[in-house]
């Protein structure tokens, strides 16, 4: 039983994942969760799927109303927390109020990043993409007439423009990179990708920066004109590192964390997209900005906080994404050599490297790819497995019968 | 708790789980009619010939990286099953993508499915029950 | 293509409105009956293949499916059914011997249900099996003739070697080899549990199976196979086999195809040859022969193992049986003419040998007479269907039953009679690893456990209803017996009264 209790700031997948975690071993003591956002614990990715109608206000929330009761969780919200003083081991938020912790969870996520361009100021229906609350300022903007003009074709800029398409007369996607969805897609599946969205009727112009905004037309650098009624910007987040920087902790690119989810700073960790955590493909601390990564960053943090040090170590770079029906799954990284299969719409593009798999990539098809998943999670060798039948397609029946026998009939 | 076992040296690759499953989870109460004319989408899949075979379905995992990744909260455990609340599910395949062993299918409406051990039928799920040679065992190991 | 002589005797009959196209009937069918038509997305079927074996009827999961005996038929002849005609096209066409399974189908006279059982009433009291003791445990062996004390009178231990059943049912000898590896571990595990014994056949004991070895009887045939010391000294018992029921007077042959790499380290011989066992053992041309074998194989195992002579029930049996209960076998094994075979020639089998009720009652007769039916016990086989057979059996004299199909039947099997094709659907009669595994053990040990102790019960419920409460109380007791429709030298040879005398 911790006296003063645990404090999370953010609330949202880091945070679900670390109250679980923490009532799983004390169903004592005090767990308050602070939240800028006045919202009961909803699913931030859902929100394309909410301009889509695919889910409504109260299918997506992530846990269910009752879900801060049954764990006895008192939810400060619309509330921000100001500042962090370890020493003192006290928060103090927004509106005065000083929250002493016995240990705290930082799990306060991203912002957009908003590139200076010349006259965005000027532009009236400005949106960026991250929240429930953007979301719908977003849709209120919406008309059938509307031109909607998107910034950044990475997940967030995509997934809304498949969350709107419906809803507005046209869209313009512009990127810097040459490619769609850089991050996750090398060149021949981001035309895969760019060739469905063309048949939505979205446009795209890569390779390609707002140069300046004239009233309601884009003037791209390599001279296009793209008149818009709406922009939405989503050119990448930047973490939400603040409260942890100013207490002293230390910062990289995201809040820097130990396996357990520590940060520099005694009985603080941090979770989510705020916090870096070590890729095992590459072996780098990374801020892995992705919904599985922060649940289980903030269950191992839950954990540790809860007294039963647990590291998280199997952080891997994984996304799943689809638009207007086409699924793309992707995997670790794109190192070492690519094997590839192509044809009738599908795409497979596996990185073999140091005799593991590496990195996926499917397209269309995407039929059991946790297994290739496993592969890049556990590290594998695939001397121990068939690869040769296994890359046509993931089976269980490839691995070793020791292996099917541990996953099928041993006691769990 | 109990769960499905799988004895591989056993299953006859007769693929009747698949159909057992996909009736137990088809809301008929005749299987002709849930069956008949229909690509089935089971929970269960066999894998290879008929010289070597098994089943594979949810292992209900007690550490389920399905449901740690679930965007949507669709996944959650109850009662050591993991449950997927399709009203919630947007179709987003990440759990598609964590599954270990494949056990997370696509359904007739690009939805996902899994297994849930027959909540409607209350005892010894479908395809266990159906298996003609104890092939998929229900039952508690330690 | 040549004229099809034969037309096939079954026809599939698939319920359309039923079939969901699953296609287990397809992937289950060894003889690859069944087949999807992509094109009209439908189920076919090719009758010629099939053998009537149900392995589709049983798995098929709406009971889409049935086999019927095809109603095409020749121009009606008493004197040529369709069966001989038939029989004449094949051998016309394939210049051979036929072959059959199992027991022999045809309408001979079944003695078993010309016979009635007795029961108690008002003048003797029956018995309830469930609130009184009841015995069913026996022993096979040489019995003492008379007991011998010392100067103090205490009693002088000279009891022979003998085999406890507790229930006087034991599976008969089915090789490995002619049944699979799984069915035998389901007779092994099964007579293990209920306390009986199961029978090695000529095929040797695989190795897996010598922790079974207190419940084994292991064979000693014509062929010899498998056999060794450590083998005879595994076993509880020992078999010499004589004779089969099935094929009285020839051998056995075992195609090489199923001297699989298993089945030919159980026999000793090697992989991919014909195992043929000859006609006769080639040593034993006398009872004088006999006792030779016998007491070899006691010297082998230090006389502490019963011997068993098993002969097939033929026309000069009981003098046959009372030379060998002079020979120093402790048991002999009598199979009648309806036992069941992994394959023998048609004609064999369908023509030789006797019916088993008739040689059972005639050699425990004969051995009476002849005072020494105290050197032997009598165990019978060749279609013991029922406990009631059991129960008609030991009242006719026999110590107790060998059961071999009935123990197939709980196994499976379906009687299609096409174990020679090694194609057993069941994974009974195959060595093929993907029939073979279609026999869980599991479910085999267990089903055979269920059935005799059905069988069991039932033996008790007859026994209490005769006011019988132990079975050795019941052996040779023929006054529990009338025939019915037995004329006046059957009803002598059993020994039986006609019902209402």
């Amino acid at each position: 039983m911790k006296k003063q209790g645990y404090v999370i700031i953010g609330n949202s997948t880091a945070a679900a994942g670390c109250i679980g975690a923490i009532r799983k071993l004390d169903m004592q003591s005090p767990i308050t969760v602070v939240s800028k956002e006045p919202h009961h614990i909803y699913s931030r990715p859902l929100i394309s799927y909410l301009l889509l109608g695919k889910t409504d206000r109260e299918r997506m929330l992530y846990r269910p109303r009752d879900f801060y009761e049954k764990n006895r969780v008192t939810l400060l919200s619309g509330i921000a927390a100001q500042s962090i003083d370890p020493q003192a081991q006290r928060v103090a938020l927004a509106d005065g109020t000083i929250l002493p912790y016995d240990e705290l969870l930082v799990a306060t996520g991203s912002s957009p990043f908003l590139p200076p361009t010349e006259g965005i100021e000027q532009v009236k229906k400005h949106f960026t993409f991250m929240t429930l609350d953007d979301a719908l300022a977003l849709q209120a903007a919406l008309s059938a007439d509307s031109r909607v003009l998107i910034i950044g074709a990475g997940l967030i800029g995509l997934k809304c423009a498949e969350g709107i398409r419906h809803l507005v007369r046209s869209i313009d996607v512009v990127d810097m990179a040459g490619r769609i969805l850089p991050s996750i897609l090398d060149e021949d599946g981001a035309k895969i990708v760019q060739t469905h969205l063309e048949q939505q009727g979205i446009r795209f112009h890569l390779a390609a920066k707002v140069a300046q905004y004239q009233g309601q037309q884009a003037l791209l650098d390599n001279g296009e004109t793209i008149p818009f009624d709406v922009v939405v910007t989503a050119v990448g987040v930047r973490p939400n590192v603040q409260l942890v920087q100013d207490a002293g902790g230390e910062i990289r690119r995201g809040i820097a964390t130990d396996a357990f989810c520590r940060t520099s700073l005694p009985h603080v960790y941090a979770a989510g997209d705020c916090a870096e955590s070590r890729d095992i493909v590459s072996g780098q601390e990374r801020v892995l900005a992705l919904l599985p990564n922060a649940y289980m960053q903030g269950e191992c943090a839950g954990y540790t906080m809860a007294g039963k040090p647990t590291p998280y170590d199997s952080a891997i770079a994984m996304n799943a994404i689809g638009f207007f029906g086409l699924h793309v799954l992707s995997a670790g990284n794109y190192e070492g050599e690519a094997l590839t299969t192509q044809g009738n719409g599908r795409y497979k593009k596996l990185f073999v490297k140091d005799g593991m798999l590496n990195g996926y990539i499917l397209i269309g098809n995407v039929d059991r790819a946790g297994i290739y998943t496993a592969l890049v999670r556990n590290r594998t060798p695939l001397a121990e497995v068939d690869f040769q039948k296994m890359q046509i397609s993931p089976q269980m029946i490839d691995f070793s019968q020791t292996v099917r026998k541990a996953a099928l009939a041993a006691p769990h | 708790m109990k769960r499905v076992y799988v004895n591989e040296e056993w299953c006859l690759g007769c693929h009747l789980c698949e159909y057992y499953c996909a009736f137990s989870n088809s809301g008929e109460t005749n299987m002709v009619r849930a069956l008949k004319d229909k690509a089935i989408y089971p929970r269960i899949q066999v894998e290879g010939d008929n010289n070597f075979s098994f089943a594979v379905s949810c292992r209900h995992c007690d550490e389920p990286l399905c449901v740690k990744g679930c965007i949507s909260g669709a996944l959650s455990v109850s009662g050591g099953v993991i449950r997927l609340d399709t009203e919630k599910c947007v179709g987003c395949y990440t759990c598609i993508l964590s599954c270990p062993y494949g056990a997370i299918t696509i359904n007739a409406d690009h939805g996902v499915q899994k297994c849930e051990l027959c909540p409607a039928r209350e005892g010894v799920p479908a395809c266990v029950e159906g298996c003609p040679n104890r092939a998929l065992v229900w039952e508690e190991r330690q | 293509m040549a004229i099809q002589y034969i037309y096939p005797e079954f026809e599939v009959v698939r319920n359309a409105d039923r079939c969901i196209g699953c296609r287990v009937c397809e992937r289950q069918c060894a003889n690859e009956v069944h087949r999807f038509d992509p094109e009209s997305g439908k189920m076919m079927a090719d009758e010629s293949k099939c053998v009537n074996c149900h392995r589709c009827v049983s798995l098929c999961p709406v009971r889409a499916l049935k086999i019927v005996k095809s109603d095409h038929t020749f121009r009606p002849n008493f004197n040529w059914s369709g069966d001989a005609i038939n029989q004449v096209y094949q051998q016309a066409g394939t210049g051979g011997v036929l072959l059959s399974s199992m027991g022999n189908p045809n309408p001979y006279p079944i003695y078993w249900d010309k016979l009635l059982i007795n029961a108690s009433q008002v003048t003797n009291p029956s018995i309830d099996p469930l609130r009184e003791p009841m015995e069913t445990k026996t022993f096979l062996g040489k019995k003492t003739p008379c007991i011998r004390r010392d100067g103090q009178g205490r009693l002088i231990p000279e009891r022979s070697p003998r085999l406890e059943l507790s229930t006087p049912i034991l599976f008969s000898a089915m090789s490995y080899g002619s049944i699979s590896y799984n069915a035998h571990a389901s007779l092994a595990r099964a007579a293990k549990a209920l306390g009986i014994y199961y029978n090695t056949g000529e095929g040797g004991l695989h190795k897996d199976f010598y922790e079974y070895g207190p419940n084994t009887i292991v064979q000693v045939a014509s062929g010899r196979f498998g056999v060794h010391k450590d083998y005879l000294n595994t076993g509880a018992a020992i078999e010499i086999k004589i004779g089969q029921g099935a094929k009285p007077g020839i051998g056995g042959h075992l195609p090489g195809a199923k001297i699989v790499e298993d089945v030919s380290k159980t026999r000793m011989i090697p992989q991919g040859t014909d195992a043929i066992s000859p006609a006769p053992h080639h040593d034993i041309y006398s009872i004088e022969d006999l006792r030779q074998l016998v007491f070899s194989l006691k010297e082998a195992v230090n006389y502490e193992k019963p011997v068993i002579v098993k002969v097939a029930a033929v026309h000069n049996i009981a003098a046959i049986a009372s030379g060998i209960a002079r020979s120093g076998a402790d048991i002999i094994a009598i199979d009648g003419f309806r036992g069941g075979t992994g394959a023998a020639p048609t004609r064999i089998r369908d023509n030789i040998g006797i019916p088993i009720e008739l040689a059972l009652a005639s050699v425990d007769q004969r051995l009476r007479e002849e005072g020494i039916r105290g050197n032997v016990s009598i165990v019978v086989g060749g279609s013991i269907r029922s406990s009631a057979d059991v129960v008609k059996a030991v009242a006719l004299g026999a110590d107790a039953v060998y059961i071999g199909t009935a123990a197939l039947l709980s196994l499976g099997c379906h009687l299609c009679r096409s174990c020679h094709a090694g194609k057993c659907n069941w994974g009974i009669a195959t060595q093929r690893p993907d029939l073979v595994k279609r026999l869980n053990p599991e479910i085999g040990t267990q089903r055979l456990i269920n059935l005799v102790h059905a069988w069991t019960h039932e033996i008790k419920e007859m026994m209490g209803g005769m006011g019988i409460n132990s079975i050795e109380a019941l052996r040779g007791n023929r006054l529990m017996l009338r025939g019915v429709g037995l004329n006046d030298r059957e009803l002598s040879i059993l020994g039986v009264k006609h019902a209402g005398e």
